[in-house]
């Protein structure tokens, strides 16, 4: 973790009497906000678009929900502008399990960020999959008690999000694709870019920091760590339980699935066998058993063949 | 003679912290998926993480059945945090459909006590017992559950607001706050001496 403090309000009033001694408790510190997506690793986190599916996920065994008014894939089907999902409908999701709820705010739009604060969503997703509301500047994470999960394409990318106040980093992918080959570029790019900072003379770290667009003392703290100082997860065109563990294999901490169960024609057996498979990743005899007879995966999209302005991997800066 | 390595289980949740804590005093550390691993180690940490998630896995690894075994015939220590709690008791109130516990600790639990992630929080600790008295120990407690009561074989090493957070019954420790999120590595020591035994 980053030796940084947050500068989130800490509660005043939140103190309480113990006996003789007065115990000082502080909410949203970085600590609590990064500890949550520590608690998730090793987990799927399953995009869900009602209570129906929130339980279908919870059952499945999903470590969190993503509450959402249309998966990914939907989303470039249909097209508008995509925004922050009806409070109504992440209520009801909130209701239906026990487990964290997520909730999409778009690029930019702090006061969507606000919103799910004060609805008490457990984690927010600036997201690139909504429509992005400011073309050149990121919620300041550092205001909210509630953590931030950003996606990113690289590790500049990720590093710019963390100085903002990212708890945790997903890779971009492209999401409502099905397809993986986006996520596998990204995870490659940041994990590839952590290890050729950790063989670097310190010397040549300032000059990284500006080639990366990163905070030099992220980037100085990667280099003498050799990872993410918040957990990496995957996401964007997860579909099957393989593709969970070549993500996990790639170095993934946990992933999240999208569009791929519940556009998928059985998603119950799928979620949990893709649940099964991000925790037993390196076992291959299991992965071929729980890999059977779960009928087709969602459709998915040959990302070589899109247009340039229909990803949505490029919002975000 | 060389010390049995300590066991982290592995399904999901924040293990990696627990090996960093073992690590850091110097244990060899295993991580658990499967009974094979369990029979290596005469500790097991279950980290904190989804405890619904993990009652199914505990299930389909035959890890639960295995687990249970080795605690009733007192071969194996057991340190359960936050989600290894709920884990571990024999009661949890209002307990979610399908929700699997080991049925091992003389505790009743409460889930996601304190509220959401937004009311997550740290406090400084004193500590009871087990060489760590008086000791303020960071305790960050996350979607924290609750200890609502504790039979007669429970002894409470600290309490927060009234409620016991971290207790223990014979070799099984547990905490509803996370000692692994924190450098202080007095309670996976204290852990380790309880597994050595």
């Amino acid at each position: 973790m980053a030796s940084r403090k947050s500068t989130a309000k800490t509660t005043g009033n939140a103190k309480v009497a113990e006996k003789k001694t007065e115990l000082r408790t502080e909410t949203g510190t970085l600590r609590v906000k990064v500890g949550l997506a520590e608690m998730l690793k090793g987990g799927v986190i399953m995009d869900v678009t009602n209570a129906e599916q929130a339980r279908i996920a919870e059952d499945a065994g999903a470590v969190a929900v993503m509450a959402l008014e249309r998966v990914p894939a939907d989303i470039r089907k249909e097209g508008g502008v995509a925004r922050m999902a009806d409070p109504e409908k992440i209520m009801e999701i909130m209701d239906a399990v026990t487990i964290p709820v997520m909730a999409k705010c778009r690029i930019g739009h702090f006061a969507e960020a606000q919103i799910l604060e004060a609805m008490g969503v457990d984690y927010v997703d600036e997201s690139e999959v909504l429509t992005p509301a400011d073309e050149h500047f990121h919620v300041d994470k550092f205001q909210f008690k509630v953590p931030f999960v950003c996606g990113a394409r690289d590790l500049g990318e990720a590093l710019r999000r963390i100085g903002e106040g990212a708890c945790m980093i997903r890779t971009k992918g492209e999401a409502g694709s099905g397809n993986i080959v986006e996520a596998v570029r990204h995870m490659r790019a940041v994990q590839s870019a952590i290890k050729r900072l950790t063989v670097l003379p310190e010397e040549e770290l300032m000059t990284e920091a500006k080639a990366l667009g990163a905070p030099f003392d992220l980037v100085r703290w990667v280099a003498r760590n050799g990872k993410l100082p918040v957990p990496n997860f995957a996401a964007g065109g997860i579909a099957t339980p393989a593709d969970a563990s070549l993500m996990m294999q790639l170095g993934a901490e946990a992933v999240f699935v999208g569009s791929g169960i519940f556009k998928s024609e059985d998603p119950a057996p799928r979620a949990k066998a893709i649940v099964e498979a991000t925790t037993h990743y390196k076992n291959f005899k299991k992965l071929a058993q729980l890999s059977r007879g779960l009928g087709d995966a969602m459709a998915g999209l040959d990302i070589s063949k899109m247009d340039e302005k229909d990803l949505l991997q490029t919002r975000g800066w | 003679m060389p010390r049995k390595p300590i066991g982290v289980l592995a399904l999901q949740g924040d293990f990696e912290l627990h090996r960093k804590s073992l690590e850091d005093l110097g244990r060899s550390v295993l991580e658990v998926r499967a009974p094979a691993q369990l029979a290596r180690v005469r500790g097991l940490i279950i980290p904190g993480g989804e405890s619904t998630t993990v009652g199914k896995l505990l299930i389909s690894s035959g890890l639960a059945d295995a687990i249970c075994k080795r605690s009733e015939a007192g071969t194996l220590a057991l340190f359960g945090t936050c989600m290894g709690v709920i884990l571990l008791a024999k009661n949890i109130q209002n307990r979610h459909k399908g929700q699997y516990s080991l049925d091992l600790l003389d505790i009743t639990v409460e889930r996601n006590a304190y509220g959401r992630q937004v009311d997550s929080f740290e406090a400084d600790l004193p500590v009871r017992g087990m060489g760590l008295n008086g000791t303020p120990f960071r305790a960050v407690f996350i979607r924290a559950p609750k200890i609502l009561a504790t039979g007669p074989g429970v002894e409470t090493l600290a309490e927060f607001d009234g409620s016991p957070v971290l207790i223990r019954q014979n070799n099984i420790l547990g905490a509803t706050f996370h000692p692994e999120i924190t450098v202080d590595t007095g309670i996976h020591k204290a852990f380790c001496e309880m597994a050595d035994k």
